[in-house]
């Protein structure tokens, strides 16, 4: 069971692949597909690998992507970033 | 085929709600690290549990300069070089806000140059977030103060040969209380820095190392965007508190990053009122902030 997830807005990907290559979990490929714009966004090749970590939010230039992890309450979730980040 | 997922009902981007979503996809190129600036940027507002009603950005012109018209909060987009001078005029009126100058190499250090040393010297309570691509990239990627040597740019056919100004070492010189260096590979220790440079009262500095893939890279055979990336990764040292004339930057060497200098000095604002109150007695009535009606 994955730990998170990622959301991707794909028309707004400039495929410069900062999340591909940081994501320390190796969960995302540059898909096939296109964007209206021509570009190949990424999309997730091991979600169950996601830690939700956000890192790839963290790096995208283009606010198009980020991870979270969902069904927690956001103060447990910010208690255990904080625990990580130390 | 593979398609892209979009999964419904996923929590909203934390960055969402601090940026004009109606001006998006912005346009910086792809690869570009301004956006990754404003993630890290956008982040430490978020932790270090800023009052977003009492910040302002004020940003000068540039590819850096556009963040002031991208982010959703009180911001000011100035003429070329005037971040600085703007923002210690909206300082000195309204003593509680946080005002944040968001600007590049270019605009900071060589139209802005001045203003820049003058504010240091001064230590008016400012957060400046230098974003240094090495180059004029708006206006096509001429040689900027910032551009080390043996460099190819618009203006530089056959390389640079002026050497290029250290821009901590520089600041450091002219009095900043707060000078950090991070690149864009350094997304949680910029973010972490930033939060340290909110609480600090008085002028810091913080320089962003940043790719230019359309300009510096390509013009230079230095790869894409990525490429950068793993080279800053490759290349970047941390070494906090390092002398900041040994800092400098080259255009294949080692890039040295961290927190420089942290002290402490009474600012502006805390001088001119002590002197004031100290040679007019109770003549002196201190300027009221203005509010909103």
């Amino acid at each position: 069971m994955a730990r998170g997830s990622v959301s991707i807005v794909v028309e707004r990907c400039k495929a410069c692949g900062f999340c591909v290559e940081f994501c320390p979990s190796k969960v995302l490929a540059l898909s096939d597909a296109f964007n209206s714009k021509g570009y190949h966004p990424p999309h997730a090749v091991n979600p169950d690998k996601c830690s939700g970590c956000d890192l790839c939010g963290m790096y995208c230039p283009d606010f198009a992507i980020h991870g979270y992890r969902p069904g927690k309450p956001e103060a447990a979730d910010a208690a255990e970033k904080e625990k990580e980040a130390e | 085929m593979s398609t892209p997922i979009c999964i419904q009902k996923a929590p909203e981007n934390p960055v969402e709600s601090f940026l004009r979503t109606d001006r998006m996809p912005h346009i910086w190129c792809p690869g570009c690290g301004i956006g990754t600036t404003v993630n890290c940027f956008t982040r430490a507002l978020i932790d270090s549990k800023t009052d977003l009603n009492k910040l302002s950005i004020v940003s000068g012109i540039g590819c850096t300069g556009r963040v002031a018209g991208y982010v959703n909060l009180d911001s000011f987009h100035t003429t070329h070089g005037r971040a600085i001078p703007f923002a210690t005029g909206l300082k000195l009126a309204s003593p509680e806000m946080t005002v944040v100058v968001y600007s590049g190499d270019g605009d900071l250090f060589a139209i802005g140059g001045n203003h820049l040393i003058h504010a240091a010297r001064r230590n008016v309570d400012l957060k400046v977030i230098c974003v240094n691509n090495l180059t004029y990239a708006m206006t096509g990627g001429q040689t900027g103060p910032a551009t080390p040597l043996d460099v190819i740019t618009a203006t530089a056919p056959y390389g640079t040969y002026d050497p290029a100004f250290n821009l901590p070492y520089l600041v450091e010189a002219a009095g900043a209380v707060y000078v950090a260096r991070w690149t864009t590979f350094h997304v949680k220790q910029l973010a972490k820095s930033m939060q340290e440079m909110f609480k600090k009262k008085g002028f810091c500095f913080i320089e962003v190392v940043s790719p230019c893939p359309t300009l510096y890279q390509r013009r230079n055979k230095m790869g894409d965007a990525l490429d950068t990336m793993k080279f800053y990764k490759e290349v970047s040292k941390v070494k906090h508190g390092a002398p900041t004339n040994e800092v400098g930057l080259s255009k294949s060497g080692e890039i040295i990053v961290g927190k420089f200098v942290d002290r402490e000095r009474p600012d502006f604002e805390t001088m001119m009122k002590a002197h004031l109150e100290a040679s007019l007695g109770e003549k002196y009535i201190p300027a009221e902030a203005p509010t909103c009606s």
